[in-house]
């Protein structure tokens, strides 16, 4: 369902994304890890047509990136980074907006609204304006923004950011339901929720795809836990033994 | 043409759902009055609204970048922008939607001086279309600072520098069509150039429909004017998105 073929971009002298290609069928959970600045907002960015590329493209549901932007966008759902949302907003009217720009009308609104609103928990804020929602309820409200067309693809940015435990093991397990249908890009930086949701995972640093692989055969591979795996994947890198040196001399 | 309104009905709302649409609304309407009584609306003993139309550029000159500001400033800054242009918008949908959503909010602020008309109307007998191309005239401007103003906030993150170069921009469209303005350009620069910063000015074209006539040079004049800044906010904000 996508297909990633040499996505290079650039922000001036700093490479974020470097050649990488990859495919993502349905049924698969694609975990995207990688140390800051690795380069993996930026490639969810391009992939959701927020950005585009220096040179490679992508395919998303058979649409190009490039050439369809707003095809690709109508069929996928986008949680971004920090969860934008419009603050002066209430909840609902904020959903409704949504619905307005994806065409969504009358029965199957309310349909939408229905299903998804009790799936992210948010029905006892319905009524209010999001600028007084903790960062938990912001999150789950950008979920369901991002769920409420019931997109074939999925790309979050750091999904369970901000949760409670309990709130994180809700959201992990609406993601593996999903699953199943679905084809769902995730990036994060906790290592059990890889182990938890993911069916595959990408390391990746400094713009380039260091590892491709399941989670377990990682773990059999590298004879370690995955954040042994994680370490020694991303410090084994030139560039990071440069500066693990430099901090040892001061 | 649905995600244009969407974009539209959810800016135009924006505005009321905040004390910004209200605040706007009665420093314009308490200035617009002032003003137009301060320059001896009664002293004059005509039945017309020129002392009303003659200062709203001044006025607009300050009061419509403060709301094209926010246009896109609020939206590069908050990251809205990420979750707008992640969804099935394009640039010139979002562009439109809210150009026109704030067109509107001004309008609706023009439309309630509705007062000095029945002031006027009750004073004497005025000529009715004369006051209906004089608001005409001012919504054509008010777009034009508008869409000036939206293209500086598509040029900066920061609200207070988008406000500033709008006005700046507005102030040298107002005040090159001013007969002291030309008076001293016609010292030094040949008067084909004069006469071209006299045509290029949003003043030279705005007392035109304040006398009455409806030409196609005034009107045309205000669609480039206005076409042409918004296709360049299209192409910053395109270029500028996830600056």
């Amino acid at each position: 369902m996508i297909e990633v073929k040499e996505l290079r971009r650039s922000f001036g002298p700093v490479t974020a994304v470097d050649g990488i290609s990859f495919n993502v069928a349905k049924g698969e959970v694609l975990g995207l890890l990688g140390p800051n600045g690795a380069g993996k907002t930026t490639a969810m960015r391009i992939l959701a047509c927020f950005l585009q590329p220096d040179s490679g493209t992508a395919t998303v549901c058979g649409h190009d990136i490039l050439k369809n932007p707003v095809e690709v966008r109508n069929s996928i759902g986008y949680l971004a980074e920090n969860v934008p949302l419009y603050n002066e907003m209430t909840v609902g009217s904020f959903l409704n907006f949504i619905c307005d720009v994806r065409e969504i009308k009358g029965k199957e609104r309310k349909e939408m609204l229905d299903r998804v609103i009790p799936l992210c928990s948010i029905d006892s804020v319905y009524h209010q304006t999001i600028d007084t929602l903790s960062k938990g309820y912001k999150r789950r409200v950008g979920l369901a923004a991002t769920l409420l067309h019931d997109p074939d693809v999925l790309i979050l940015d750091e999904p369970t950011d901000g949760l409670d435990p309990n709130q994180k093991h809700g959201v992990r397990k609406l993601i593996n339901n999903m699953s199943k249908d679905k084809c769902i890009i995730i990036s994060t930086h906790i290592l059990e929720e890889v182990e938890a949701i993911c069916s595959r995972t990408i390391i990746v640093a400094k713009g380039r795809i260091l590892a491709d692989s399941t989670p377990a055969a990682l773990k059999e591979e590298h004879k370690c836990g995955l954040d042994a795996v994680f370490r020694k994947i991303t410090i084994s890198r030139p560039e990071t033994q440069d500066m693990r040196q430099k901090t040892k001399k001061t | 043409m649905n995600s244009f309104c969407a974009v539209f009905k959810r800016e135009l709302k924006s505005y009321f759902s905040t004390p910004l649409a209200y605040v706007f609304l009665v420093i314009f309407l308490f200035f617009s009055g002032y003003l137009t009584f301060k320059k001896g609306f009664y002293t004059i003993r005509q039945a017309d609204m020129n002392t009303f139309f003659v200062n709203l550029p001044l006025l607009f000159v300050f009061m419509v970048p403060s709301t094209a500001m926010r246009l896109w400033a609020e939206e590069r800054k908050g990251g809205t922008i990420e979750l707008l242009f992640t969804l099935p918008i394009t640039i010139s949908q979002a562009v439109l939607g809210k150009f026109v959503a704030a067109w509107l909010f001004l309008g609706i602020a023009l439309a309630l001086t509705f007062p000095m008309v029945i002031t006027v109307a009750y004073l004497g007998e005025p000529d009715i279309g004369l006051i209906v191309v004089g608001y005409l005239g001012s919504f054509l401007m008010a777009g034009g600072f508008l869409a000036i103003g939206c293209f500086f906030s598509a040029i900066s993150k920061n609200q207070v520098i988008s406000f500033v170069l709008s006005v700046v921009v507005c102030a040298i469209f107002v005040y090159a069509g001013m007969p002291t303005t030309l008076n001293y350009f016609a010292g030094f620069l040949p008067m084909g150039l004069v006469s071209a910063i006299e045509n290029m000015s949003m003043m030279t074209h705005f007392e035109s429909l304040q006398k009455g006539v409806i030409k196609f040079s005034d009107i045309t004049y205000f669609i480039l004017l206005i076409s042409g800044w918004i296709y360049a906010c299209g192409i910053i904000l395109d270029e500028r998105k996830a600056k």
